[in-house]
């Protein structure tokens, strides 16, 4: 029954990326593929990171409503990449070898949420309540600190980060895209061999204390996990609101049960589906009309209406 | 044999335990009994190493109750918190495995089966095995928690109210069940308990909290006296005793 599932997920994400390398491939295959594969292992890599990342947030968090996006974690990274901007002007701030950015920027990112979203998880009783509050208010305290620096900005320095605030498929920062493969597939890794624990940390803290584990240590080597796939998902394709909320709740709904060692290879495989086959349609099925983002958004956003409405404050 | 010296805790200027210094006893039912606020369910946390001691120390069996020991205690002494909320969406056997957590860590091997199926049977839910814990009634799903911390295999096992919530029929069934894990298993079981009349049925020996002091400790058929009513609980009800145990008239 769990391999049935997931096999079938894997299947269709198969056929998803043979439609995204052939459909409408013109001239020749040598670029098409090296072009078009370079596009899909992106896709694939950001897929997997931030399903991952949603479910790691939702174990340690106890909930099934909140993800990283909704708290402001990539708000907080696009936060970051603006005031490296304003701080070193465009110039400086393009000279630096991206990959130097890059690890910057997430060591910042990690701090940030350690200190941010650490002490709030690391309460006595997590008040969900109280968490969504504070994960909207810091999602709008960033997202209006980032613009209150677009609007003290050169218009020129606008432009380089005007790139990185946006979700977008379409164009995908390729530069990173060895360093993120490597971080990504390592962080999954650790979170792959976390599974056991993840699953006693879904019980609560009482729960997984009687059972033996240290809590407050596990959330937070989940919340360093967390903060690494947001960032290298972030930096691929900008800030994703709903995709992670969309693909787990998906993933929820099709899995056998709600262990790890189901969930995270089935919502990265879903997100895989949802993000080839997505791009696939759209880019080629109805030329670019509608961007892969807005869509997601829109379809996330009833979904997290929908489990609110459902599930109440219980 | 669980020992707690000076323990004392204050919460935002308020001083919740007072210096207290308790031996519970190995083996039977010690209840943990006392008004609201006198302390039970801070004391029952602090032994249960869900809230971080302050000052004092307390050890099971010579077993310090730290963080360094978080293992070695999950294999000596299970708890029952008084309201578990989980997302997560799992069956009672589900549930019931995560009791062997401390014993493989998760990787089941043919010896945690058989413990769980034990569990699952000296519970009676073989029949409820597979069902998901939010279709089950209260009472059902009080009970697979219970066998989950049975499954756990510890000498102690520490109940924080289990009969919040619970109908006299299931309240009555679950102490039975207490009594006969005492008495047949050897099981040390330590429950905080609102119901003084509960505690002067089942359990051996009753520890009187006020104020966050130990009030007075023994056996129930000693202690359950009219003046330990007034003193105590400060209201003026009679007790009767009904086959050498002693009740409260409500």
């Amino acid at each position: 029954m769990r391999a049935k599932s997931l096999w079938i997920c894997c299947l269709l994400l198969v056929v998803c990326c043979v439609l995204f390398m052939t459909l409408e491939a013109r001239g020749n295959w040598d670029f098409v593929l090296w072009f078009r594969g370079r596009k899909l292992a992106a896709l694939l890599l950001v897929g997997a990171a931030v399903s991952t990342a949603t479910l790691l947030f939702q174990t340690i968090s106890r909930n099934h409503i909140l993800t990283p996006s909704i708290m402001g974690f990539d708000a907080l990274f696009t936060l970051i990449v603006t005031l490296a901007v304003f701080t070193f002007g465009a110039a400086g701030y393009n000279h630096l070898p991206v990959e130097v950015v890059f690890f910057v920027n997430l060591a910042l990112l990690i701090a940030a949420a350690l200190i941010l979203f650490g002490t709030l998880l690391g309460q006595y009783r997590v008040d969900l309540m109280r968490m969504v509050l504070t994960g909207i208010i810091f999602g709008i305290l960033f997202r209006s600190l980032t613009s209150f620096i677009f609007r003290m900005i050169d218009p020129s320095e606008f432009a380089t980060i005007q790139v990185n605030s946006y979700a977008r498929f379409n164009y995908i920062d390729v530069n990173l895209l060895g360093l993120a493969t490597v971080l990504t597939s390592v962080t999954l890794v650790f979170c792959w061999r976390m599974r056991r624990q993840l699953d006693v940390l879904g019980l609560g803290f009482e729960i997984a204390t009687n059972l033996g584990e240290h809590v407050a240590r596990r959330q937070k080597q989940a919340l360093v996990l967390v903060a690494v796939l947001v960032a290298v998902s972030t930096a691929l394709v900008g800030p994703v609101a709903f995709l992670g909320l969309l693909v787990v709740s998906i993933a929820r709904l099709v899995a056998p049960n709600e262990t790890h060692a189901t969930l995270l290879p089935l919502s990265a495989v879903i997100a895989g589906i949802v993000l080839v086959g997505g791009q696939a349609i759209l880019e080629r099925g109805l030329g670019m009309s509608t961007p892969l983002a807005v869509v997601i958004d829109f379809v996330g956003g009833f979904v997290f209406l929908a489990l609110l409405l459902r599930k109440g404050w219980t | 044999m669980i020992t707690v010296e000076n323990l004392s805790y204050t919460v935002a200027n308020t001083c919740i335990l007072k210096d207290i210094s308790v031996t519970l006893p190995k083996g039977g039912i010690t209840a943990l009994i006392g008004p609201n606020g006198a302390g039970k369910s801070s004391l029952f946390s602090h032994i249960a190493r869900l809230l971080p001691l302050q000052t004092g120390r307390i050890s099971v069996e010579g077993l310090e109750v730290s963080p360094s020991n978080r293992q070695a205690l999950s294999r000596k002494l299970a708890i029952l918190p008084q309201e578990v909320h989980f997302a997560t969406r799992l069956t009672v056997k589900e549930l019931v495995q995560f009791g062997r957590y401390p014993h493989c860590q998760g990787r089941l091997r043919s010896d945690d089966h058989a413990m769980v199926t034990a569990a699952l049977e000296a519970f009676g839910l073989m029949s409820l095995a597979d069902r998901f814990l939010d279709t089950l009634s209260g009472g059902q799903r009080h009970k697979a928690h219970v066998a989950m911390t049975y499954a756990q295999d510890t000498d102690y096992l520490l109940l924080d109210e289990p009969l919040n919530n619970l109908d006299i029929a299931a309240s009555r069934a679950l102490m039975a069940l207490l009594r006969r894990l005492a008495d047949e298993e050897g099981k040390t079981i330590v429950i905080v308990l609102h119901d003084i009349n509960f505690a002067a049925q089942y359990a051996d020996h009753l520890v009187v909290l006020k104020d966050g002091c130990i009030e007075r400790e023994g056996k129930p058929a000693e202690m359950v006296t009219g003046a330990l009513l007034a003193d105590v609980f400060g209201t003026d009800a009679q007790v009767a005793v009904v086959d050498d145990t002693p009740f409260v008239m409500p």
